[in-house]
C-alpha cells in the first residue's frame, strides 16, 4: 500500500517548485493579512478592526463604494451601448476587430499614466481645460475638482468602459437574430422585444459585468495615488497612509485591517459575479 | 421609406453617434498628452525637450532600464515556473488541475494592494538574501502576471493534444525533459508569446508594489518627476502607453490569427470567463 501511494504521489512532486513559490508569495501574504488584522503587538486584538469604524476611515469606505458604484454604472451603461453599436456591425468586420483590440489595450491602461493623461487634458494647464476656459468661460484651470472624487469618477471611467465592452460583447453575441425575428413574427414591436426578450436575457450578464467593474474600481490604487496626493478620501489611499507612516491611529497593524476590509468587499463582489456568470452561461452557448 | 428601412437608418445613426462620442472620450486625452508634452510654455511653437529627457534625464533613463530588466526577469521566471508545471499537470497529475487554476486566478480576487501589505515580511527576507535591489520585485511581479499568463498558456495547451504528443515522443524513447522542451513547448509558441507580451505590458505599467516598497521603477519615477516637470511625466506616460499598446496589439493580431484558423475546434466560452477576467483587476492597479 505504502509503495503504491508512493508511486501515485511521486509525479505530484513535479508541481512542488511552483507550489512552494505560490505558498511564499501568494498564500503567506494573504494569510498574514487575515491573521494580522486580528492582532496588535503580537496579541489577539479587535482594536484594528474597531478602528475601521473610525469617522474618516468609515467615510473613506463610503467614498470608495460610491466611486466604484458610480463608475461601474457609467462604465456599464456606456460600455454596453458601445458594445451594442459594435455587435450590430459585421461579426468579422474591421470595426469589431479594431474595437476589441483597442479596448483590450485601454482596459489595461490604468495607473499613473492614466492620471497624467487627464492632468494633461483637464488639469491646471491642461489642453482641454485651457481651451474651454478661453472659449466657454468655464474656470477649469483654477479648479482642483480633477484631484478629488469627481475626478476619480471621470478618470476611472476611462478603463471601466473598455472593460465593459470586452466583458459584454460575448453576452450580446449570444442574442440570436432569430429571436428578434420570432418576436416580430408574433407581432412584437421593437420596444416589446427589448422589454420581454432582450433585456431579461441580458440582465444577469449586465449585472455580473457591473459587479466585475465595481471590484475593478474598488481595488484600483495607482491612478488614485497619482491623482490624489493629499489626504485619503478612499480606502486604497488609506492603505497607502497606513503603510508609509508605520503607525496610524496609534496602531501598527492597521494596514492589515484595511487590507482585510478590501479583501472582504472584493471577494463578496467576485462571488456574486461568479454566480451570475454561471447563470448567464446556461443560455449562452 | 419602409418601416424596415427606417429602423435600419435609426440603428446606423445610433451606432455612429455612440462610436464617435465614445471614440472622442478615449482619443482626446491621448491627443492632449501629445500636445501638452510638446508645447513650448516659455515661447511659441513646439519643443521636443520633454521627450529628449526620456534619454537624457539619468533618473528617468535609469528607471526605464530598471523596468525593462524587471520585465525580462519576470517573463523568464514566469515561464520557468509555469510552463513545466502546467504541462506536467496535464500529463501526470490531472487531479491538480483544478487547484492549480484556482491559485493561478486568485490574484484577480486578492488586489495587489492587499498582497503588498502582507508581503512586507517576505520582502525583508528577499532583501536579506539578494540585497536591497529593485530586481527582487521580480518575485512579486510573477504573482501579478500569473492569472493572465495562466490563461494564455492554458488556451495554448488546450488547443493541442498534449497526452498523445507525449505518448508518441515517449514511445520513441524521449525522456520527460525532452517531451516538455522539444515536443510540447514548440507547439505552444503563440501561447508563450502571448503570456510573455501581456507580462511585459503589466510589469512596465506596475506602480503599486514598486511605489509602496520604495523602488524607482518607470511608473514611480514618472509620478516623482511630475512635481518638477509635468511635461516630462506626460511625455514618459505617453511613451509607455504607446509601447504597451504596440505590444498588446501585436498580441491580439497574433492570437486573433490563431483563433481564426482553429475556429471550429475552439469551444465558445461562457460569458466573462475568458475575456472578462483577463483584464479585470489590473486596470489602475
Amino acid at each position: 500500500m505504502a509503495r503504491r501511494s508512493g508511486v501515485r504521489l511521486r509525479p505530484a512532486l513535479g508541481v512542488l517548485p511552483f507550489g512552494v513559490y505560490l505558498l511564499i508569495f501568494l498564500i503567506v501574504p494573504t494569510v498574514t493579512v487575515l491573521i494580522g488584522a486580528f492582532a496588535e503587538n503580537g496579541r489577539p486584538s479587535a482594536a484594528n478592526l474597531a478602528a475601521l469604524a473610525d469617522g474618516s476611515v468609515a467615510t473613506a469606505l463610503l467614498n470608495s463604494v460610491a466611486v466604484s458604484a458610480v463608475t461601474a454604472l457609467i462604465g456599464g451603461v456606456v460600455g454596453a451601448l458601445a458594445a451594442y453599436a459594435v455587435v450590430t456591425g459585421r461579426p468579422d468586420g474591421v470595426l469589431r476587430r479594431l474595437v476589441t483590440s483597442v479596448c483590450g489595450v485601454l482596459a489595461q491602461f490604468g495607473g499613473v499614466t492614466l492620471a497624467f493623461a487627464f492632468i494633461a487634458t483637464l488639469g491646471i494647464s491642461g489642453v482641454v481645460s485651457t481651451w474651454l476656459d478661453a472659449h466657454l468661460g468655464t474656470s477649469l484651470t483654477s479648479s482642483v475638482w480633477l484631484f478629488g472624487l469627481k475626478g476619480l469618477v471621470l478618470v476611472y471611467s476611462y478603463f471601466q468602459i473598455p472593460l465593459m465592452v470586452i466583458v459584454f460583447l460575448p453576452a450580446l453575441d449570444g442574442i440570436r437574430p432569430q429571436w428578434r425575428e420570432a418576436a416580430a413574427n408574433l407581432g412584437a414591436t421593437g420596444w416589446q422585444y427589448w422589454r420581454y426578450v432582450g433585456l431579461p436575457l441580458l440582465a444577469p450578464a449586465f449585472l455580473g459585468a457591473l459587479l466585475l467593474l465595481f471590484a475593478n474600481a474598488f481595488a484600483a490604487y495607482a491612478t488614485a495615488a497619482a491623482l490624489v496626493s493629499q489626504g485619503s478620501p478612499i480606502i486604497p489611499l488609506w492603505i497607502r497612509t497606513a503603510l508609509t507612516s508605520e503607525v496610524v491611529l496609534g496602531r501598527q497593524n492597521f494596514a492589515y485591517a484595511l487590507a482585510l476590509e478590501m479583501i472582504v468587499v472584493v471577494a463578496a463582489v467576485m462571488i456574486g459575479y461568479t454566480l451570475l456568470v454561471r447563470r448567464t452561461a446556461r443560455w449562452i452557448r | 421609406m419602409t418601416p424596415r428601412q427606417a429602423a435600419r437608418a435609426r440603428l446606423t445613426t445610433f451606432r455612429v453617434v455612440v462610436l464617435v462620442l465614445v471614440g472622442l472620450f478615449f482619443l482626446v486625452p491621448l491627443l492632449s498628452m501629445l500636445d501638452f508634452s510638446t508645447r513650448n510654455f516659455t515661447g511659441t511653437g513646439r519643443t521636443g525637450a520633454a521627450w529628449a529627457l526620456l534619454v537624457t534625464d539619468p533618473l528617468l533613463r535609469g528607471s526605464i532600464i530598471t523596468s525593462l530588466v524587471l520585465a525580462v526577469l519576470t517573463v523568464v521566471l514566469m515561464l520557468v515556473l509555469l510552463v513545466p508545471t502546467m504541462i506536467w499537470v496535464r500529463l501526470r497529475v490531472p487531479w491538480v488541475a483544478r487547484p492549480l487554476e484556482f491559485f493561478c486566478l486568485l490574484p484577480l480576487t486578492v488586489p495587489p494592494l492587499v498582497l503588498v501589505v502582507g508581503l512586507k515580511n517576505v520582502v525583508l527576507w528577499l532583501n536579506f538574501l539578494f540585497g536591497d535591489t529593485p530586481y527582487v520585485l521580480t518575485f512579486l511581479y510573477v504573482v501579478l502576471v500569473l492569472p493572465y499568463a495562466y490563461r494564455a498558456l492554458d488556451a495554448g495547451l488546450s488547443a493541442i493534444d498534449v497526452p498523445t504528443l507525449a505518448e508518441a515522443a515517449r514511445s520513441l524513447g524521449a525522456g520527460w525533459a525532452t517531451v516538455i522542451t522539444r515536443v510540447v513547448v514548440p507547439n505552444i509558441r503563440t501561447a508563450l508569446l502571448s503570456a510573455s507580451f501581456i507580462s511585459i505590458a503589466l510589469v512596465l505599467g506596475e506602480f503599486t508594489f514598486a511605489s509602496l516598497l520604495n523602488y524607482n521603477t518607470l511608473q514611480v519615477v514618472i509620478n516623482l518627476q511630475s512635481k518638477a516637470n509635468a511635461q516630462e511625466s506626460v511625455a514618459a506616460s505617453l511613451a509607455s502607453i504607446l509601447f504597451a499598446a504596440v505590444l498588446l496589439i501585436i498580441l491580439s493580431v497574433v492570437s486573433g490569427g490563431r483563433r481564426g484558423r482553429a475556429v471550429a475546434s475552439a469551444a465558445p466560452l461562457p460569458t466573462g470567463t475568458a475575456p472578462a477576467a483577463a483584464p479585470a483587476g489590473t486596470a489602475g492597479s
